[in-house]
Formats: C-alpha cells, sequence, structure tokens
C-alpha cells in the first residue's frame, strides 16, 4: 500500500504559530509523525510523501491545498490518504477534512484522518470521512495512528467496516440495515430494563447532545427587512424536483414562487413520512403561509417576502445531516440578501 | 429566525430562540375544521406572534 500523508507546519517541523502562513511543499518519505505511521503500516505499506502545510494558509486556502492534494495522490499512485493527527488544533483539522473529502471524492480512494470531537473539523466533515476520535492529548499519537492504519487496511482491502464504537472513529450518523434476532419492542424492553437496573447498554439512536445557539438580535425594522419562509415539513413542487425521501433526508430545495399572491394547492405536494400530509396538500399555507406574508407585504408589515421557500424533510435525520442543511440553507437565504426567517416545523 | 412549530419543546431542546407554538402538528399555520376566514385570521395571529418575536430582542417561547 502506498500512502501520503497531509500534516501542518508543526508536526512538519518548520515551526509554531509564527510559520502558520508557510506554504505548501511536498516531502518525499515520512515526515515527524509519518514516520511512526510508517513503521505500523508494516513491511508490506510505505508513506512515499509527505504533504506539508502551514495551517493558515491551509485554512484560508481549502480548495487550493485539497486541489494539490489530489495531484500529489495522483502523481504518487497512492491508494491510501492519511491527513493529521490533529487533535484539537482547529485550522488543522479543518483542513484535514477538507482535504480526505476531496480525495476520497476526486480519486475514490479511502481517505483517514484523526481529531477530538470537539475539533470544529469534526462536525464539518464526519458524515463525508472516517475521523478517528484521536481525543485532545497529543500523547495519544500511538494509538491513534495504529487506529487510523487498522481502518486504513481494511478500506482498502474493501473489508467490512464495523462500528464507530468498534473501529474507534467519530459516528457519521449512517443508518445500517442489519439482521437482528429479537424485535423492536423487546430490544427496546431490554434497555429499558438496564436502564433501571442501572446496567449499561447502546442506545440503537443515540441521542446527541446540542451546543446552545447565540440568540440573534432582534430585527430593528421589518417593513425594511426581506423575510423567508422556510419549512422541514416537505413541502415541494408537483413531481417532487429534488426526489425528497419520506424520512432521513439528505436534500433541501428552494423553490420560486415570484409573482404569485398565494401557493395553489395543484401545482404542490408534500414528501414527508412523519405526519398526515392531506391538510397541506389541501391548503400549503397551512404549512408555508405565503398568503399571509403577502398581505403583510403589501401593507407593509414587512419590507419583502423573499420570492422562493426553503423546504426539507424534517423526519428522523441525525443531528450531523440537519447541521449541514441548515448551514447549507443560511448561505443561500444571507447570498440572496435575506435578513431574516419564519421557519415552520411539523 | 422564528420557528413555528406544535412541538415546542423540542424546538427550546434543540437550541431554537424564537418559538410560536404552531397550530397542530398537521398544520402549523392551519386548522382544516375551521371555517377559510377563521383559518386565515389564526394564520395571521399565528404569523404575527412569529414577526413580534423577531422584533424582541432575546429568547421567546409562546
Amino acid at each position: 500500500m502506498r500512502v501520503v500523508h497531509y500534516i501542518n507546519q508543526f508536526f512538519g517541523g518548520i515551526g509554531g504559530e509564527e510559520r502558520a502562513d508557510s506554504p505548501l511543499e511536498v516531502r518525499p518519505g515520512p515526515v515527524g509523525p509519518g514516520r511512526l505511521l510508517d513503521q505500523l503500516l508494516g513491511e508490506e505499506s510505505h508513506v512515499v510523501s509527505t504533504i506539508v502545510c502551514g495551517d493558515n494558509l491551509a485554512a484560508e486556502n481549502l480548495d487550493d491545498v485539497a486541489v494539490a492534494a489530489i495531484s500529489e495522490v495522483k502523481a504518487s499512485g497512492a491508494d491510501l490518504f492519511v491527513a493529521g493527527p490533529c487533535f484539537q488544533a482547529g485550522r488543522y483539522g479543518t483542513a484535514a477534512g477538507a482535504v480526505c473529502a476531496a480525495v476520497k471524492e476526486k480519486l475514490g480512494i479511502p481517505a483517514i484522518t484523526a481529531m477530538s470531537v470537539e475539533n470544529p473539523g469534526a462536525d464539518l466533515y464526519r458524515a463525508s470521512v472516517y475521523i478517528i476520535d484521536s481525543g485532545d492529548d497529543v500523547s495519544r499519537m500511538q494509538p491513534t495512528l495504529a487506529a487510523m492504519v487498522r481502518l486504513g487496511k481494511k478500506l482498502s482491502a474493501g473489508e467490512k467496516v464495523g462500528r464507530p464504537s468498534e473501529e474507534g472513529y467519530l459516528p457519521q450518523g449512517a443508518l445500517k440495515s442489519e439482521f437482528v434476532e429479537k424485535s423492536a419492542a423487546s430490544r427496546l424492553a431490554d434497555m429499558l430494563l438496564a436502564k433501571m437496573r442501572g446496567e449499561s447498554f447502546e442506545a440503537e439512536v443515540p441521542i446527541q447532545a446540542t451546543e446552545p445557539v447565540p440568540v440573534p438580535p432582534a430585527v430593528t425594522d421589518l417593513s425594511q427587512a426581506t423575510v423567508a419562509l422556510v419549512t422541514d415539513g416537505g413541502l415541494v413542487p408537483k413531481g417532487n424536483p429534488h426526489q425528497f425521501p419520506l424520512a432521513f433526508s439528505r436534500v433541501w430545495g428552494a423553490y420560486s414562487f415570484a409573482g404569485e399572491e398565494a401557493l395553489a394547492p395543484d401545482d404542490y405536494e408534500v414528501s414527508h413520512g412523519g405526519y398526515d400530509n392531506r391538510h397541506v396538500e389541501q391548503d400549503p399555507h397551512r404549512l408555508v403561509p405565503v398568503d399571509t406574508l403577502r398581505e403583510l407585504e403589501k401593507h407593509g408589515a414587512i419590507g419583502k417576502l423573499h420570492e422562493e421557500f426553503l423546504s426539507t424533510t424534517g423526519n428522523g435525520n441525525p443531528l450531523a445531516n440537519s447541521r449541514r442543511i441548515g448551514r447549507e440553507m443560511a448561505k443561500r437565504l444571507k447570498d440572496s440578501g435575506v435578513d431574516t426567517v419564519v421557519l415552520t416545523s411539523t | 429566525m422564528a420557528q413555528v412549530t406544535p412541538m415546542t419543546p423540542v424546538a427550546v431542546a434543540l437550541g431554537s430562540n424564537r418559538v410560536i407554538r404552531g397550530w397542530g402538528i398537521v398544520y402549523p399555520t392551519g386548522d382544516s375544521d375551521l371555517p377559510p376566514n377563521e383559518e386565515r385570521d389564526l394564520r395571521r395571529r399565528i404569523v404575527q406572534q412569529a414577526l413580534d418575536a423577531l422584533t424582541t430582542e432575546g429568547r421567546t417561547e409562546v
């Protein structure tokens, strides 16, 4: 196995924060933690080259760094890409996640990184690449690299990857179908009994902890504001153009009603398996109140109603996935000059 | 952002800051049992609550 390794300027031995703008360079063979990685890979596999890049430079030019990494992986004929471990270093983790995601997507070879669950790169990339949980303690370099090598070899060989708790990677929010002996009801009863006895059990759909969201400042003058409507109730134009599934949606859509006073029931349908859709299909305003906002726009109570509503299916979604959808929606709304949002949820 | 939802505890638990109680799971801003004019009034009231929350500093849970 041929491995290309990505590290930052600190682990590359160039320097600390004062050298965080060091340009990207490619060195032959292993460098820094890459030497231990090379040892752990065993006789048959080697770190063929190492990409070293300053943290600031990488964080500010994620796309360029990804392009450089892709071309190095291609040139060296690598079949595994490894980045980090990054522990708690935020810019390093973000760059490592972005580069791994790009290499995996463009070249189709496995890419692995490692960082602490608290690293901002973890939430951004845990769903798209395998991120070994390194914790925040740099002295855990050896076990972290060992877990990366184990998983990397499995991925390269096309072997079945176990659960996050077995392999040591951060949960990706993926749901896998498995055959089990007991029905959901009896598994649930077992868990409840274990909980009552104070025994340990593993939830099948773990509830993820949420962070507090800072309260955004109030809108000072609604009569000057552009208001957008967003819903997680699965309203879509007839034909469901983005093919929203009934649950676990990874997609969302922005649907224009420019020039329309209201949403015509015949033009819309609902794709959401979590509630009886008939009432909304009869009158979409029961979910997306375009009619009322148009009135308010006409009376000058709001400056403008944004000419499209954003929609997704909020049903059983893993939090990491919902966060990504939220971020993507927020970006589109900001880019369109929207000042504030009314979100409706079923 | 103000969130209109019948499941306000879920919205609050997940970090939503301006939360308005929607009318029902199957119609957060409507009610198919009401005559059309009453349903529109209901919708106006709920939307107005959301707009009021947006112009008020700090958290809202109505």
